[in-house]
């Protein structure tokens, strides 16, 4: 399939990348764009680990052509920490061990951030729906429930007790 | 090193400790910022792209492979088959095997066949279609019992009867144990084999430099020394002609505890090529590669007095391991070594049967060899208590081990919590008011507390809601701190850890273990920390690169924190004693007079101190930088005992663990959800109790997995449920909360006291699920997982039987 010019918002910058029409969004992130954060975890749209956001919404991006996200705002987990600070999430992730072996946690930690700015505040039932696509092997999730209720300050007991 | 050159006599910071601190991952920041590198991440100039072609046949012998017109498209590079391979391999030495690719016949469906490498995927695909397979099909078995049929053809032709192995263990009057029994019963158990489901899909870089003839290979695995050897093996190359890297890992659970084909065959591929291969594995080629929890029939019968003391246990299990050796004889013998070692038993028969099947080999996976058992046990001892009208926290409280101990089969007990994890999750989960709880929220409408309120430890509010019904079970556990015996008895130290110091005071823990997300790095530098008193921020872990870092057996049978704790705990001692003698060296006393703090070292008495720069310097005269070792071995009485297969299942430290579930099961669709555990685990000493819990969470909920809804399933040996949507891993909507209780019995061998964590409360989650089950439906489900339909023909199979009993009853009467 010929190449063609596509001109991608990643991050807030703009890079024209020369892609096929079946170029998937996941294959020109890590390749071209060197953006190995997102992961592939499946054979398509399994597991959640290729999420990002585009225009604030999550998006499977090993189901989603590049072609079709051409002037949108792409965010991948590399955008998230800025100067020099992890954002709360990434933050409340690492000190809550939201992370384990961390594959899943881009994947994790974007569907999350979308969750939270659409719900500041969201009960534990709201958490689970917001990430019921994303799967981790190691955590058994209870971790990164906390994870994200520490980030959003409506951190509750989550069952570790000493 | 920095020093403040505004305020020179800044006095050093005080000491530090970070043994029992709550401890985030030393690198968890790369993972949740995205900066973490996997080996498919790895930056890679202009890679050839690796593809494997594989049988279409499930049992063939292979005439012919034709590759010359692969070979001559455009942009391929390689096309290789078993015959470029020098050796067989596999991680058992006197099992070995399998070849990276086949060789002389196919033993499964997918079973790796040829591989191309070419300049990009379009021409690495043209030419796997272009290679032609001559095969002769043979008869193909699905079962073990098929498999062990008269007259089937031999998958192996040293394996008659494709009996991989059989293992047969006595220990103890069996015959009288039984007839000194107040109550006996015999059941039938089958488990379905389970995958790991690592998130992270298999990759492998491998480079080959033609002119120095050295291959350097980056993989996923959680074996680096052993892919070393075998990549040594399989390839014909001097092991020193080798560089094994590991990068970060996305999970293993045992699906890369021992070297597997495709990272052999990208190897070869290089080589073959002239330059460098990258091969990535699709998420159904890694269902294909398996190593998995092999499907297990059982068949358990067990002696009690009325009491609950067990007397005799008689046990047959078999396993449908596969196409291939791997860890199979491992794996039968730990079902026996580890069904009865948990309590105190009167004898035991155990007869174990590893069958060669024509489907992908099975090998360790998270809890090797141990769970099906204990799932089988710890079913049968809930129903027995049942029938004995004995408490099931009873029952197992007859049978308790007082330490030091040794079992039937010369298992060495150190260290034994058990006790006091029964006590912790029977008082956290109001196990004795359970019934009066339950009997009095009658349909209270709480459909699904869950929903309503957070994941705390929200005493169990439970009912019987019209078709949900709820129930509460509890089971045991244990499991090894790596085993004892090493799997190549090289009469090397265990563990070698080596740490370097240098000009600017920084250390660095060169190690081979391998971190694949338990956070084995983080526990190491942990242990150097506390044992130099100095903050974690003077420490880095440079770790699993064969050309830099000590040899290391790898992440299994959770070895790491018990033996490389042990070998680091021992490098930063013999590090403290070279400093403090610097430091008394520097200051002309004696070593006997130094107090050391860390940051500083004073002379006991006095305000004489160096601070932690000066002593470095110290030790720097006259020899340079520092490099210093620490090795660990398990000390002999702790190896098991004499009989055949004896190594298997003995460890320097058992973890214990008592768990209780809630579920709560509809009874119109057959749905079990798990409400809420409650667990406790002995870890002996909880260096990081953040990650411990992490650990024992992630353990209880992958048990879970495999109670609920975790199965594969193949259709004349072709996989059919080969992704992550078929294979049904619990997702976060329906995982329960899991609250832990850490019991700390101090191991007198592991360092600081500490045990295993990752694999121990995973046997207890099967059983407990299933007799919580019981509790709420008074039905004994005994195949896993109970997935609705299971559960579902449980229930109309009892209301068919009450039917036809109320007919007979009606017709009598008549």
């Amino acid at each position: 399939m010929s190449k063609r010019l596509l001109s991608l918002n990643v991050n807030g910058r703009l890079h024209d990348i020369a892609a096929s029409g079946n170029a998937l969004l996941l294959e020109v992130l890590r390749g071209p764009l060197g953006l190995t954060g997102t992961k592939q975890g499946c054979d398509g749209g399994e597991c959640g680990a290729c999420t990002v956001l585009v225009d604030g919404q999550t998006r499977l991006a090993c189901i989603t052509l590049a072609a079709s996200v051409e002037g949108r705002a792409i965010e991948t987990i590399e955008s998230l920490a800025q100067g020099g600070r992890m954002s709360r999430l990434q933050q409340a992730f690492h000190e809550q061990l939201g992370t384990q072996c961390g594959y899943c946690t881009p994947g994790m930690v974007m569907a999350s951030e979308a969750l939270l700015r659409s719900q500041a505040q969201p009960d534990e039932a709201q958490i689970r729906a917001a990430l019921a696509g994303n799967l981790c092997r190691c955590t058994g999730y209870v971790k990164i429930i906390e994870a994200v209720q520490t980030a959003a300050g409506s951190a509750g007991s989550t069952g570790a007790a000493r | 090193m920095k020093r403040d050159p505004h305020n020179p006599a800044r006095q050093p910071a005080p000491p530090t400790h970070s043994v029992g601190q709550r401890t985030p991952l030393v690198d968890g920041i790369e993972k949740v910022t995205g900066r973490a590198r996997y080996t498919a991440d790895l930056p890679v100039s202009q890679p050839l792209v690796g593809l494997i072609g594989r049988s279409p046949i499930a049992h063939g012998r292979i005439l012919a492979i034709h590759t010359e017109r692969a070979r001559a498209l455009p942009g391929v590079r390689a096309v290789i088959t078993g015959e470029d391979f020098a050796a067989p391999y596999g991680v058992i030495p006197i099992a070995q095997n399998e070849y990276p690719l086949a060789r002389g016949k196919v033993r499964y469906r997918g079973e790796p066949l040829f591989a191309v490498a070419a300049d990009d995927e379009n021409a690495a695909r043209a030419a796997l279609a272009a290679v032609e397979c001559d095969i002769e099909e043979l008869p193909a078995y699905f079962s073990a019992s098929d498999a062990r049929a008269e007259g089937a053809v031999a998958l192996h032709d040293n394996k008659p009867g494709n009996l991989e192995r059989r293992v047969e263990q006595d220990f103890g009057d069996v015959d009288a144990g039984f007839a000194a029994a107040d109550l006996v019963l015999e059941r039938h158990y089958d488990c379905a084999e389970i995958a790991h489901g690592q998130l992270e899909l298999n990759a492998t870089v491998a480079q080959w430099e033609p002119e120095a003839e050295r291959l350097t290979v980056h993989s996923v695995t959680q074996v680096p020394y052993y892919l070393h050897l075998m990549l040594a093996q399989t390839l014909g190359l001097d092991s020193a002609q080798i560089r094994v890297v590991k990068p970060f890992v996305g999970g293993g659970f045992g699906h890369r505890v021992e070297p597997l084909n495709f990272e052999m065959v990208t190897a070869a591929l290089a080589r073959a090529a002239g330059g460098t291969v990258k091969l990535e594995l699709t998420r159904e080629e890694v269902f294909l590669t398996h190593r998995g929890r092999p499907a297990t029939d059982m068949r358990l019968k067990i002696g009690l007095k009325r009491n609950g003391e067990i007397t005799a246990i008689d046990a047959e299990v078999v396993q449908r391991g596969g196409a291939y050796a791997g860890y199979g004889l491992v794996t039968i013998l730990y079902a026996g070594a580890l069904l009865h070692a948990l309590y105190t038993v009167g004898a035991v028969r155990y007869r174990g049967f590893r069958v060669y099947t024509n489907l992908p080999p099975c090998g360790a996976m998270r809890g090797h060899g141990a769970v099906n058992v204990r799932f089988a046990f710890e079913a049968l001892l809930d129903e027995m208590a049942g029938q004995l009208g004995i408490d099931p926290f009873a029952l197992r409280r007859a049978n308790l081990i007082t330490p030091p101990y040794r079992t039937l089969n010369d298992l060495q007990v150190n260290s034994y919590g058990l006790p006091q994890c029964m006590d912790a999750v029977e008082k956290a989960s109001g196990w004795h008011t359970w019934h009066e709880r339950r009997n009095q929220l009658p349909g209270s409408g709480q459909l699904s507390p869950r929903r309503a309120a957070p994941s705390g430890l929200t005493p169990p509010s439970a009912a019987s809601v019209g078709a949900l019904k709820r129930g509460l079970g509890m089971a045991c556990s244990h499991y090894v701190s790596g085993s004892a015996k090493p799997v190549h008895w090289s009469g090397e130290p265990h563990a070698v850890v080596n740490l370097k110091l240098d000009f600017d005071g920084g250390i660095t823990i060169l190690t081979g273990a391998s971190d694949i997300g338990q956070g084995s790095t983080t526990l190491l530098s942990q242990v150097v920390a506390e044992v130099l008193l100095l903050p974690m921020a003077r420490i880095r872990v440079v770790a699993t690169d064969s050309a830099l870092t000590p040899k290391d057996n790898g992440s299994y049978s959770s070895r790491v924190s018990f033996m490389v704790g042990n070998a680091a705990l021992r490098a930063a001692e013999a590090m403290k004693r070279v400093l403090v003698e610097a430091a008394a060296k520097r200051m002309e006393v004696s070593a006997d007079d130094i107090e050391w703090a860390g940051e500083s070292c004073g002379v006991i008495g006095t305000d004489r101190r160096l601070d932690f720069a000066q002593c470095v310097e110290a030790a720097l005269v006259d020899t340079g930088t520092l490099n210093i070792k620490g090795a660990w071995s398990t000390p002999p009485e702790t190896q098991g005992g004499k009989f055949r297969g004896a190594a298997v299942g003995s460890t320097a430290g058992f973890s214990y663990g008592a768990q209780v579930v809630e579920v709560e099961v509809d009874e119109d669709t057959g749905a079990v959800r798990v409400v809420q555990v409650w667990i406790a685990h002995d870890c002996g000493r909880a260096i990081n109790p953040l990650a411990v819990e992490g650990q024992v969470q992630g353990a209880i909920w992958m048990g879970m997995g495999q109670a609920l809804s975790e199965e594969t399933e193949y259709h004349l040996g072709l996989p059919v449920r080969c992704n992550l949507v078929d294979y049904r891993i619990p997702t976060i909507a329906e995982s329960p909360p899991i609250a832990v209780t850490l019991i700390e019995s101090m191991d007198p061998l592991g360092p600081f006291g500490a045990k295993e964590a990752s694999e121990g409360g995973l046997h207890g989650c099967p059983p407990a699920v299933v007799n919580a089950i019981a509790d709420a439906l008074g039905l004994r489900l005994s195949t896993l997982p109970v997935t609705p339909d299971r559960v579902l023909d449980a229930l109309v199979a009892r209301r068919r039987a009450h039917k036809l009993q109320a007919t007979r009853d009606t017709a009598q009467k008549a």
